[in-house]
């Protein structure tokens, strides 16, 4: 038995996620695929598991053509897929989650359901209440149960996408020795990470991607700089930076812990100065948005203090922080910054210094033009904010902020743009530096990252695990310590 | 990008009328009914007569008032359901000002519609603040005050105000002269106050939608309530804002159903012109402007068809009927037009 993707593509409209995918895998392995938040993986694993729908390629389980339209129709052909947050029920019980989803009669037979469970799960040492609750289950004993419901659903190829973020040390082990014990049985197991210690631990072979396309491939063990160097490809800084004064600082947390769902940022201590530009690295989910929205108000701190400008902030509303020259664009544009079906003009207005109750709308439509000529939006002042291509928005947020900002926190601040847009959006950020803020900003371009930042923190589980100076800093270095290595 | 034409934009409209249109002549060739005849004794129902067309439009300001305060919540994103509640909570209060303010009428009717504007007001503030503070939402909450609202109205008609001797669900005694709404001639009940109001209220909510502030963050909170607070609008605020002003025009309504139409407090004294507005305000596509006309028209269906039902001997609920399938209908071509912009802009 052997697994063929062959010629996989597709797009989201300009993206082309999966370009020309084509991976072999035999039997009884236990694959990696590797690579950086955006190379493809997950919308890989979603064509395969039946999720999304690909626009051409096949794939072949032992030479037969699957047929992966939807979920059910992947499990049906032995292709399953354990999902980042388990797919399970939290309110039902532990073997009503079990028969979910399980073809044929209509009617539950519980107690059919809960010997399977346990004929099934005994191999594996896992120990099952059936009628307990699935909110008693930590998220480690999630996975297994969805592991053992796949399999019992008659899955040949089980996918697993991210499978270690929120789990123990100890679940981690276990389940890693549930997966080899699956390999061994002639199982095909592919393991989706970006973090290089994992599969190297794990895996026999890996595949990476890299801004969809497979780049290549390897038996494990294979020196680690050899993946890295595959992940982000060759990172080439500019070095020739104009030297800025920093002023006094505008920022600074001390102590600050921060939580947000079930992400907890801990024992934050950093200060930030006028015309400092920080860099925030890390793979996406590694505490940077939060530490951007404790440094906002958004994410209360729970405990320390935050001061901008000598103003001590803990416990002081969004609102507040505005007050203070603190300003934040987040990465969804459209999401968490603009407003559908909103006109340009009306978004100069919502945002402008002009708070009066009526609304002068020939001064608002002329202010507007003068903007979109000034920030050579290619819109009208009567555009609706969604009609506007991403560069275009991502000018518009920009002109909309207001002036003299103290500090200036932002998202992946080009994420999407095109070479002209993103250079566009950095001179303006940049003149902003000059003019005395300060810059925090978070991205997953490690060439952005060198390219700009004064500093760097790096995030790994919910820490900043290192400081780093990005003049004297390599593109592979900061690769290491995103994956949660120490470079040697 | 791409945009719709004015001619496609008008066909969006004007195909699902002549459908609705269609379906009603079926409809009533089903019941056995020359269908011209009908549409005939729906307009001579609701507009023949000077009393009868007072009548008319004293029902249509109650659902004129209703539709304009919630076309301030749907454009802050919010389907306030509670809205019948609180035109009878408006028709409560404006009950109990006409009952227990005494003095001439310049004083009493000014303090029943004031009344009424605040009991709406503080029925749809609960309802705000179940939403923004306890986080229920806003459908749920406004349904649950809906069943107080009117069963207090109950309460009130057989208990504490019953008539004297009976307590009957036909209603409280009839309030005093002074405390009813000064019509333009006898046995019409026509008033200019009333009409006043309504064209009032339109005319408020259309430049406080268009020309202010208020109404351009109200937008923003309820096109993307995430952005409008990043953009700095204190969101909750805005939200328990439209609530309010949405409850005040309720309960206008409400102290007109009281002192303008029955004269009395009843039970249904909703009229259930709540449910019928957020109808109204569907098929305006939110914009006050069309209100107006819109309710006219519903009016106009549900009154003339009680003749259908005395002339024809088809059951009255035929306007309701048609009314419905109209409002579905369009929503539909509305959905329909919006599928095939995506696509065309997909193809492009």
């Amino acid at each position: 038995m052997s697994l063929l993707l062959e010629n996989i593509h597709k797009r989201f409209g300009q993206v082309h996620a999966n370009n020309g995918i084509t991976i072999e895998i035999e039997e009884g392995t236990l694959h990696g695929l590797l690579g950086e938040n955006g190379a493809g993986k997950s919308t890989l694993m979603k064509v395969l598991s039946g999720f999304i729908d690909r626009d051409s390629g096949r794939v072949l389980l032992d030479g037969k053509e699957l047929d992966l339209t939807t979920p059910r129709t992947a499990i049906g052909a032995g292709v399953g897929m354990l999902h980042q947050d388990p797919l399970v029920f939290l309110p039902i019980s532990v073997v009503d989650n079990f028969l979910m989803g399980s073809p044929g009669s209509r009617l539950l037979n519980r107690a059919e359901g809960a010997a399977e469970l346990r004929k099934i799960s005994e191999p594996f040492g896992f120990n099952f209440d059936p009628e307990a609750p699935a909110r008693t289950l930590t998220v480690g004993e999630r996975q297994q149960l969805e592991i053992v419901r796949l399999l019992w659903l008659g899955a040949k190829v089980l996918i697993l996408d991210e499978p270690t973020t929120g789990i123990s040390e100890i679940q981690r082990v276990d389940l890693f020795a549930t997966l080899r014990k699956l390999a061994e049985q002639g199982m095909i197991v592919i393991f989706v990470s970006h973090k290089l210690e994992e599969v190297e631990e794990l895996c026999q072979r890996v595949t990476v991607m890299r801004q969809g396309q497979v780049v290549g491939e390897a038996e494990l063990p294979t020196p680690a700089e050899t993946l890295v160097e595959m992940m982000f490809g060759q990172i080439i800084a500019e070095s020739d930076r104009p030297h800025v004064e920093y002023g006094e600082d505008v920022l600074a947390l001390d102590a600050v812990t921060l939580k947000e769902g079930n992400l907890t940022v801990p024992d934050l201590s950093l200060s930030v100065a006028r015309s400092e530009v920080i860099g925030l690295a890390g793979l996406e989910g590694s505490g940077q948005r939060t530490f951007l929205g404790g440094c906002t108000g958004l994410v209360p701190a729970l405990s320390g203090s935050i001061t901008i400008g000598g103003q001590g902030m803990a416990k002081r509303h969004y609102r507040d922080f505005m007050r203070h020259g603190v300003h934040y664009l987040p990465a969804g544009r459209l999401e968490e910054g603009l407003v559908e079906g909103l006109t340009i003009t009306e978004h100069f207005i919502l945002s402008g210094e002009d708070k009066s109750f009526f609304v002068d709308w020939d001064a608002a439509r002329q202010g507007s033009q003068e903007n979109i000529d000034h920030f050579s939006i290619k819109g009208f002042h009567d555009s609706t904010a969604e009609s506007l291509s991403g560069g275009n928005q991502q000018r518009l947020l920009l002109a909309m902020m207001p002036p003299g900002l103290k500090l200036l926190l932002m998202e992946h601040p080009t994420r999407g743009l095109d070479i002209e847009s993103a250079d566009w959006v950095w001179t303006q950020i940049l003149a902003r530096r000059n003019e005395g803020t300060a810059i925090v900003f978070a991205s997953a371009d490690l060439d952005e990252l060198l390219r700009y930042s004064d500093r760097i923190l790096v995030f790994f589980n919910g820490r900043v695990i290192k400081e780093v100076d990005a003049r004297c800093t390599t593109g592979e270095q900061l690769g290491y310590l995103i994956g949660g290595k120490e470079p040697e | 990008m791409t945009t719709e034409s004015r001619a496609e934009r008008w066909g969006a409209i004007a195909a699902p009328i002549a459908l609705a249109v269609l379906v009603a002549i079926v409809l009533l060739l089903l019941a056995g009914a020359n269908p011209f005849e009908a549409f005939k004794l729906i307009g001579e129902g609701a507009f023949s007569g000077w009393a009868n067309m007072g009548e008319t439009l004293m029902a249509w300001v109650p659902l004129v008032l209703a539709s304009a305060g919630l076309i301030i919540t749907f454009n802050a994103g919010l389907w306030n359901i509670g809205i019948e509640g609180q035109i009878i909570l408006g028709g409560i209060a404006a009950s109990w000002a006409a009952r227990e303010v005494g003095g001439p009428g310049w004083v009493v009717v000014p303090a029943a519609i004031i009344a009424g504007a605040l009991g709406g007001m503080v029925w749809a503030l609960f309802a705000g603040v179940l939403k923004t503070r306890f986080k229920v939402n806003e459908i749920f909450g406004g349904l649950g005050l809906d069943f107080v609202a009117a069963s207090l109205a109950v309460y009130l008609v057989i208990g504490p105000w019953k008539r004297e001797g009976v307590a009957s669900t036909s209603g409280t005694d009839l309030f005093r002269d002074e405390a009813l709404l000064p019509t333009v001639a006898e046995n019409n009940r026509l008033s200019l106050v009333a009409i006043g109001l309504a064209i009032a209220g339109v005319i408020f909510v259309y430049y406080l939608m268009k020309g202010t502030m208020f109404g351009l963050r109200l937008k923003a909170v309820g096109r993307n309530v995430r952005s409008a607070f990043l953009l700095g609008i204190p969101t909750s605020r805005y939200m328990l804002g439209a609530f309010a002003l949405c409850g005040v025009l309720a309960g206008i309504a409400g102290s007109m159903q009281a002192i303008g139409f029955h004269f009395k407090l009843i039970p249904a004294i909703s009229g259930g012109y709540g449910f019928l507005g957020i109808l109204v305000v569907l098929l305006a596509a939110f914009r006050a402007a069309w209100i107006a006309p819109i309710a006219l028209f519903f009016i106009a269906m549900s009154r003339g068809s009680t003749q259908l039902a005395l002339r024809l001997d088809i059951d009255s609920a035929l306007g309701g009927v048609i009314t419905g399938i109209l409002v579905l209908l369009v929503i539909l071509g509305g959905g329909w037009q919006a599928r095939r912009l995506l696509r065309r802009e997909a193809a492009s």
